[in-house]
């Protein structure tokens, strides 16, 4: 039996049609995925995120675990509210999945993790907390919906009304409880401005219909992945996975190496893969020609073979992109093999559009 | 309910043909198909005089979600191709079976039609897949 997120009916009333995402039966689109793209770069549009798992993770030892768990460093956002962007890894220095976790207070956390991972995510974590002072309780009873884009913040408002006046002042990347059990983030996935809320099941559909009352319009799976490929941003399990470093994975910037004295899993064998010369980078494809970019497509390098993890027609540059994994070096262009055609693509910079603009030529 | 106009042919990989009486036939996907994959984005079409088997992939038609290979439907010669879609491929999901036509061919051999589904065939098999 697929699971139900408790915006279920909200999908059906909005002609959603239904697939399969980690065991979670979810709205893939409401009509038209390329109109939903644009909903969100022009507007406003809102995504069903319930079935993502939230932790809260409290206890006096709760700072030094994280310190442990991840990647990157909680104690760089010791202001409450403030949020990291992070992976967790194993020894070996893959990712087992990557998360934001908000500082919410002396000894408490919040984490978000994929839904896709979470029985492997959770076994982990519940291992390697066990040498600490330190209590993990999945909130399953909170839903969440992120409402992006332009007019996301201003919209949100207007439909949920004095309750999320405090969430107004938030800056990029922080979050806050907002009066009567809502949490309200300035985050989200699709490189445009809104909200990340997460509201009490109970109250999740209430909440969607006034968003979509406000103008807020339904956005599916489909437009999440040409948002987020646009936006430069990673996806667990085709873009990075277990057997891919950060390092490997465009994700550098997301490891803290300093202080040197933290000892985080996996540290010593990003140590030594940079130590080595990290063998492969993650790159941003642009197609030069017609045709569309998909995830393992095979790339063809001067410094040897690659592939594309992900690819997509971007809507907002009316051209294909993807992000590749290809060996390290010095090159400027490539070759991508579509249906046993090589055409020519150029490696570019990412995000290859971020608040509704072109990055890329 | 997808729209199955009934005086075409159709197959199994939901490509529809239309017999035009002189020996040709026009040839696109169905409604059905192009509701499936979503906004189209990019269509690669047979090269006109190329030399099509039944049942050769022969074109390929992409939404934002997913490729999908074109089939050819009946053996014979590519005389024309729809070359308003390298520019505005949405034309497939607008109008399927007008402006959103792929191919034309000539027929080797026109008996070959007869292999092809009727609507009503063409409906029962939709209905089908979709249990």
């Amino acid at each position: 039996m697929p699971r139900h997120t408790p915006l279920y009916q909200q999908h059906l009333a909005a002609q959603a049609r239904m697939v399969d995402f980690a065991g979670w039966e979810m709205p893939v689109h409401y009509g038209s995925q390329l109109e939903e793209h644009q909903q969100v770069r022009r507007d406003a549009g809102m995504f069903d995120v319930s079935h993502m798992v939230v932790l809260d993770l409290s206890g006096p030892g709760v700072t030094d675990f994280l310190r442990r768990l991840l990647a990157n460093d909680v104690a760089r956002i010791q202001t409450p509210g403030k949020a990291l962007y992070s992976c967790m890894l194993n020894e070996r220095g893959g990712v087992i999945d990557d998360l934001i976790v908000y500082f919410m207070g002396e000894g408490w956390y919040r984490m978000v993790v994929n839904a896709a991972t979470r029985d492997k995510d959770l076994a982990w974590i519940a291992q390697q907390a066990a040498a600490f002072e330190v209590s993990i309780r999945e909130r399953d009873d909170l839903a969440m919906i992120a409402v992006q884009g332009p007019n996301a913040r201003d919209k949100a408002l207007q439909a949920l009304g004095e309750a999320l006046a405090p969430a107004m002042a938030l800056k990029p990347f922080f979050a806050r409880e907002c009066g009567d059990e809502l949490f309200v983030a300035r985050t989200g996935y699709t490189g445009e401005d809104g909200f990340e809320i997460m509201i009490p099941a109970a109250r999740a559909g209430d909440a969607w219909d006034a968003l979509l009352a406000a103008g807020v319009a339904p956005i599916g799976l489909g437009a999440r992945d040409t948002l987020r490929l646009e936006a430069g941003m990673n996806l667990y399990g085709q873009d990075m996975d277990e057997d891919t470093t950060p390092l490997e994975s465009g994700l550098a910037w997301t490891v803290a190496f300093e202080p040197a004295e933290r000892d985080f899993i996996g540290r010593a064998a990003l140590e030594a893969q940079r130590e080595a010369g990290v063998p492969r980078r993650l790159v941003g494809l642009l197609l030069e020609g017609r045709g569309v970019l998909r995830a393992h497509q095979k790339v063809v390098t001067p410094a040897g073979p690659g592939e594309t993890t992900s690819g997509s027609f971007s809507p907002s540059l009316g051209r294909a992109i993807a992000l590749a994994r290809v060996p390290a070096g010095d090159f400027e262009r490539c070759e991508v093999e579509i249906r046993g055609r090589r055409l020519p693509a150029r490696i570019v910079q990412y995000p290859f559009v971020r608040n509704g603009r072109p990055c890329v030529a | 309910m997808s729209n199955v106009p009934s005086e075409l042919k159709y197959t199994k990989a939901h490509e529809w043909v239309r017999d035009e009486g002189d020996g040709s036939v026009t040839v696109g996907i169905t409604d059905h198909a192009q509701e499936l994959l979503g906004d189209m984005v990019y269509v690669e079409l047979p090269e006109p005089g190329a030399a099509l088997e039944a049942g050769e992939e022969c074109a390929v038609v992409e939404s934002v979600k997913a490729a999908s290979d074109v089939y050819a439907p009946v053996t014979g010669e590519v005389i024309d191709i729809n070359g308003d879609l390298e520019e505005m491929p949405e034309v497939v999901n607008r109008d399927p079976y007008g402006d959103g036509w792929l191919f034309h061919m000539k027929l080797e051999d026109e008996a070959e039609l007869d292999g092809l589904l009727d609507a009503e065939a063409y409906i029962e098999l939709i209905a089908e897949e979709s249990h």
